[in-house]
C-alpha cells in the first residue's frame, strides 16, 4: 500500500521553506515601511515647521526684506493662482478637446495612436525642459519677456498629458449605448459629445484636471526662468501678466537657500500650503472617482 | 446484491479521500451542502452535473486551492488517508504536493518546456536525476516524442492540446498520488481531447484521478465512478446550493440510476 | 417631452438639418482634430526651439562638448562631462535604493498579507509620496536629510576612504543626499508599475504553482516576478527617466559644483540642476550652451522613456 509513503501533512515551522517564507514576508513588509518613512518624515517636518508661521500675516503681507522679521507670502499665493490660472485656461480646452478627438472621432486610427504616443512622450519630458521651451518661445523671442504668461505656458505644457490621459480614459468608460441612443434620435456629433458624453464623463475629467492643477502648483523648475520672481504685489491687469511674478514654489526655492531664519520659516510655511493643496486635491480626487455616474 | 455490497466495502477500504458532511460557504452564502463521498484509489472518478452545482468548488477543496479565496469556509471533514485536510496544523503546501491539479485552461508558466516540467520537483527539493524525471513525466503525458527536440523552447510555443499535456506532465512530475482535473478538455479540440482521455486511462495505474466534466460522453468513456451533483434554489434571491444526488459506478449512473433527477440529467432532459 | 421637442424630432426624421448646424458640427470635429494635432506640434516645437537656441553652442563646441569637463561662464568654455557624470551617478544611486524597496513593497501590496482596506490606504499614501512637490523634498533635504547623510558620509569616508566613491570627506550637499531624495521621488513609480504588472498576471499562474506544492514565496520568486519582470523593468526605466530629469530636489541638495569628482560624497551637478541654477542669470553663449545641455537631457530622457513604454507595452501584449 502507498499509505506508508504518505508521511505527515502537518506544518513544520522549522523547515527551511517555512522559515524563508516568514523572513521574506517580513522583508517585504519592511520595504513597505521604509517607503513610507520619508513620507511621514516630510509631512512631519513640513507641518511642525510650517505651522509656527501659519497666521493671518502669512496670507496678507509681503515677504520681508533680508534681515527683517515678520511678513508673509501673500504675493506668492496670488502669483501661483495667476500663473496656474493661465495654465488652466490654455491646457483645459486644448487637453479636453484633443482627448475628445482621440476617444470620439478618431476611431482608433494610426494618427490617434501617434498622438497618444506623443502624449506619453510629453509626460516624460523633464519639467525644466518645459521651462526652456517657454523661455525660447516667449522670452528670448521677445514676445512677452519674463512674465506670468511665460510661466503659465510652461505649466500648461506639463498639465496637458495628465488632462488628455484622464479625459481620454473617462470618455472611454462612458457606455457606447448612450452615444447610440443620442445619435439614434438624430443628435449631431457635437451635441452628443457636449450634451451627453462629456457630462457623463465629467467626474473623471474634473478629477484629472484637479490633479493636474495640484501638480502644476508645486512645479518650480519651469518657473524659475520664465515667471522669475518678484518681491512686490503682482499687478493684476493685462499688462501685469507680462511682468515677472512671485509664486509659492519659487519662493520656497529662493528662501530655502537664504541664510536668514525668517525667510527659511516662510519657505516651510509655503511648503505647508503646497502640501495641504496636494493633500486636499488627492483626497478629493479619491472621493470623486469613487462616486461614478455610470 | 451480494456483488455490489462487496464492491462497496472494498471501495470504502480503498478510498484515498473521504468527504464527510461537507458544507461549503462563501461568506454567509452556502454554495454546497452535505456532501458525503469516498474517492477510490487508482480509479477515475468523474463529477458531473449542471453548471452552478458546485462540482468544481468541491474539487478545489480536495487540495485546499480554495484557501486563496478569503471568504471561503468549509464545514464537515475532508480526509486524505485518514488525516483531516482542514485540521489547524495541516500545511496546505504539503497537501498540494500530494494532490496535484490540472486546470480548465492550459496554464503553462512563461518558462521553457523543461523548466515547466521540472518546476514541482525543484520547489520540492527533488534529489534524483531531473533530466530523467522530465523525460518520464513527458512520456507519461504522451508528449515526449513531440517535444524532445525543443525542451528549451517556451511552453507557450506549443498548441493548446500540447500545452494541456505539458500541464499534465508538470503535475505528474511533482509526484502526487492524486491528480485533480477541472474540465481539462473544455478548451481543446476533439482530437486533443481524445489523446488526453487515453492518457488518463494510462495514468490511473499509478494515480488516483478525479475529473470534473460537463461532457457526459467523456464521463462514460473515462470514469470508473461517477458522482452526479445538482443544485436547488434556496430563498427567493436566486441563490443556488449544490448537493450530491448520487454516487455509483459509472455504468449504473448512466444506465440505471436510483434517482429520477440523475436519469433526467444523463438522458439530456436538463442542464 | 414638450411640443417643440416633437417638432424637432420630426424635422430630423425628415432629414431637414439646418446648414448652420451642419457647419457647426463639421467645425467641431475639425477643432478637436486641430487640438489633437497641436499636441504633436508642441512636442516637435519643444525640440526645434531648444535645438535652435542651442545652435550657436553646437556650432562652437560640436562634440568637444562631451569631452570637456569644464563649465566656465567667465571664459565661455563649456563641456558637459561633469554634469553627465553627476546625472548618471545620482540616478544610479536612486535606482540602487529604490529598486529593491519598490519591488519589495509592490509584492507586499499585491499579496494578501494585510486586509484589503489597509492596503488601499497604503496605496493612497504611496500615491501621495509622488504628489508632494519636488521643491518641498528639496527643502526637507537641506534641513533634515543633509545633516544625517553628512554623519553617515563621514563614517563611510573614515572607514572606506580607500574606495574611490567615498574618497572625500562629505561637504554636506552632494551626490549621496541627492540620490537618496531622488530615490524617494521615484519609488512611487516603481511601486505602481511593478504592482500593476504583478496584478495583471493571469490568476491561473499562481494557482498552477501552488497546485504543484510550491509555497507562496516560491511562487512569487519562481513564477510571478519572472513573468512580470519586463513590466517591472519598464517601471524602472520610467523611474530612471524621472530621476535624470528631476530638477529642484537635485538643485537644492547636490551642491551645484561643476568640478568633476568621482566621490559621491562631493558636491556635484546634474544637467537639470545646472540649467536651473544658471539659466536665469545667463546671457549670450552661456544660454546657448545651457540649451545644448537641455537638448542632451531631453534626448537622454526621450530614449529612456520610449524604451520604457516599449517594454511595458510588450508585457501588456503578452497577456491580453
Amino acid at each position: 500500500m502507498i499509505t506508508t509513503t504518505i508521511g505527515s501533512l502537518k506544518k513544520n515551522s522549522s523547515s527551511p521553506r517555512v522559515i524563508l517564507g516568514t523572513v521574506m514576508t517580513g522583508l517585504s513588509g519592511l520595504c513597505m515601511i521604509l517607503t513610507l518613512i520619508p513620507l511621514i518624515a516630510v509631512l512631519f517636518f513640513v507641518f511642525v515647521q510650517g505651522f509656527s508661521r501659519l497666521d493671518t500675516d502669512l496670507f496678507t503681507q509681503l515677504p520681508p526684506p533680508p534681515g527683517l522679521d515678520e511678513g508673509g507670502l501673500a504675493n506668492a499665493i496670488i502669483g501661483t493662482l495667476v500663473v496656474v490660472g493661465i495654465a488652466v485656461v490654455i491646457a483645459v480646452p486644448v487637453g479636453v478637446l484633443a482627448a475628445v478627438y482621440l476617444s470620439e472621432f478618431s476611431h482608433g486610427n494610426k494618427f490617434a495612436t501617434s498622438i497618444r504616443f506623443a502624449t506619453n512622450v510629453l509626460s516624460g519630458v523633464p519639467s525644466i525642459i518645459a521651462g526652456i521651451f517657454a523661455f525660447g518661445l516667449l522670452v528670448s523671442s521677445g514676445i512677452v519677456g519674463f512674465s506670468a504668461i511665460a510661466g503659465g505656458v510652461a505649466l500648461a505644457v506639463l498639465m496637458l498629458p495628465t488632462i488628455i490621459r484622464t479625459t481620454d480614459e473617462a470618455l472611454k468608460i462612458v457606455p457606447q449605448e448612450i452615444r447610440w441612443a443620442a445619435l439614434g434620435v438624430g443628435a449631431y456629433n457635437y451635441q452628443t459629445v457636449l450634451k451627453i458624453v462629456l457630462p457623463a464623463a465629467l467626474p473623471g475629467i474634473v478629477t484629472g484636471i484637479t490633479l493636474a492643477i495640484a501638480r502644476a502648483a508645486g512645479e518650480t523648475a519651469p518657473l524659475i526662468f520664465t515667471a522669475l520672481f518678484s518681491n512686490f504685489w503682482p499687478n493684476i491687469s493685462p499688462q501685469g501678466l507680462a511682468e515677472p511674478i512671485a509664486t509659492l514654489s519659487v519662493l520656497v526655492y529662493n528662501f530655502a537657500i537664504l541664510p536668514f531664519k525668517p525667510q527659511q520659516e516662510l519657505a516651510w510655511a509655503g511648503s505647508l500650503i503646497l502640501v495641504l493643496l496636494v493633500l486636499g486635491t488627492s483626497i478629493l480626487a479619491r472621493l470623486a472617482t469613487r462616486r461614478k455616474v455610470y | 446484491m451480494q456483488e455490489s455490497l462487496r464492491n462497496d466495502e472494498e471501495l470504502l477500504r480503498q478510498s484515498v479521500i473521504e468527504l464527510m458532511d461537507v458544507d461549503i460557504f462563501y461568506g454567509t452564502y452556502k454554495a454546497v451542502k452535505e456532501v458525503n463521498l469516498n474517492i477510490p484509489k487508482n480509479k477515475i472518478t468523474a463529477f458531473i452535473g449542471p453548471s452552478g452545482c458546485g462540482k468544481s468548488t468541491i474539487l478545489r477543496c480536495l487540495n485546499r486551492l480554495n484557501d486563496l479565496i478569503s471568504s471561503f469556509k468549509l464545514k464537515g471533514r475532508v480526509t486524505y488517508h485518514g488525516q483531516d485536510l482542514y485540521a489547524k496544523d495541516i500545511d496546505p503546501v504539503e497537501v498540494r504536493k500530494r494532490i496535484g491539479m490540472v486546470f480548465q485552461r492550459p496554464n503553462p508558466f512563461p518558462k521553457t518546456i523543461y523548466d515547466n516540467v521540472a518546476y514541482g520537483a525543484r520547489v520540492n527539493g527533488y534529489k534524483g536525476d531531473l533530466d530523467e524525471l522530465v523525460e518520464t513525466s513527458l512520456r507519461r503525458a504522451a508528449l515526449w516524442d513531440e517535444v524532445k527536440d525543443k525542451l528549451g523552447e517556451s511552453g507557450f510555443s506549443l498548441s493548446g492540446g500540447q500545452q494541456q499535456r505539458l500541464c499534465i506532465a508538470r503535475t505528474v512530475a511533482a509526484q502526487p498520488e492524486v491528480v485533480l482535473m477541472d474540465e481539462p478538455c473544455s478548451a481543446l479540440d476533439p482530437i486533443s481531447t481524445l489523446k488526453i482521455e487515453e492518457l488518463m486511462q494510462e495514468l490511473k495505474e499509478n494515480y488516483t484521478i478525479v475529473i470534473v466534466t460537463h461532457n457526459m460522453q467523456q464521463a462514460t468513456r473515462v470514469a470508473d465512478m461517477t458522482a452526479f451533483f445538482n443544485a436547488e434554489a434556496v430563498g427567493n434571491k436566486g441563490n443556488k446550493v449544490g448537493y450530491l444526488v448520487e454516487f455509483d459506478q459509472t455504468e449504473k449512473i448512466f444506465s440505471n440510476p436510483e434517482e429520477q433527477s440523475t436519469k433526467d440529467y444523463v438522458s439530456g432532459r436538463f442542464g | 417631452m414638450t411640443q417643440s421637442d416633437y417638432s424637432n424630432t420630426d424635422k430630423i426624421m425628415m432629414g431637414e438639418r439646418s446648414p448652420l448646424e451642419k457647419t457647426f458640427d463639421q467645425g467641431f470635429r475639425w477643432l478637436t482634430l486641430g487640438f489633437a494635432i497641436s499636441i504633436g506640434l508642441i512636442l516637435i516645437s519643444i525640440a526645434v526651439i531648444i535645438a535652435v537656441g542651442a545652435f550657436p553652442a553646437i556650432k562652437q563646441f560640436n562634440f568637444s562638448f562631451f569631452t570637456n569637463s569644464n563649465w566656465n561662464p567667465v571664459t565661455d568654455e563649456y563641456g558637459v562631462i561633469a554634469v553627465i557624470y553627476g546625472t548618471i551617478v545620482s540616478s544610479l544611486i536612486s535606482l540602487i535604493i529604490a529598486i529593491p524597496l519598490g519591488v519589495g513593497a509592490a509584492v507586499f501590496l499585491s499579496e494578501d498579507f494585510i486586509p484589503e482596506q489597509i492596503r488601499t490606504v497604503l496605496v493612497f499614501l504611496v500615491e501621495l509620496l509622488a504628489a508632494i512637490p519636488s521643491v518641498v523634498y528639496g527643502l526637507w533635504g537641506i534641513f533634515v536629510l543633509i545633516p544625517i547623510t553628512t554623519v553617515f558620509g563621514t563614517w563611510l569616508n573614515q572607514n572606506f576612504g580607500w574606495f574611490p566613491l567615498f574618497s572625500s570627506p562629505p561637504a554636506g550637499p552632494g551626490m549621496l543626499p541627492a540620490g537618496i531624495v531622488l530615490s524617494i521621488m521615484i519609488l512611487p513609480i516603481i511601486i505602481a508599475i511593478s504592482r500593476d504588472s504583478l496584478a495583471s498576471l493571469p490568476p491561473d499562474l499562481r494557482q498552477a504553482s501552488l497546485g504543484l506544492g510550491a509555497t507562496r514565496w516560491e511562487t512569487i520568486f519562481r513564477v510571478l516576478i519572472p513573468a512580470a519582470i519586463s513590466g517591472i523593468m519598464g517601471g524602472v526605466m520610467l523611474a530612471l527617466g524621472r530621476a535624470m530629469g528631476e530638477t529642484m530636489a537635485a538643485t537644492m541638495i547636490i551642491g551645484n559644483s561643476n568640478r568633476l569628482s568621482i566621490s559621491i560624497l562631493d558636491p556635484a551637478n546634474t544637467i537639470a540642476s545646472l540649467i536651473a541654477n544658471q539659466f536665469a542669470e545667463a546671457s549670450g553663449l552661456q544660454i546657448s550652451a545651457l540649451m545644448y545641455a537641455g537638448l542632451v537631457l531631453m534626448l537622454l530622457t526621450l530614449i529612456v522613456n520610449i524604451l520604457a513604454e516599449y517594454i511595458v507595452n510588450q508585457v501588456k501584449a503578452k497577456y491580453e
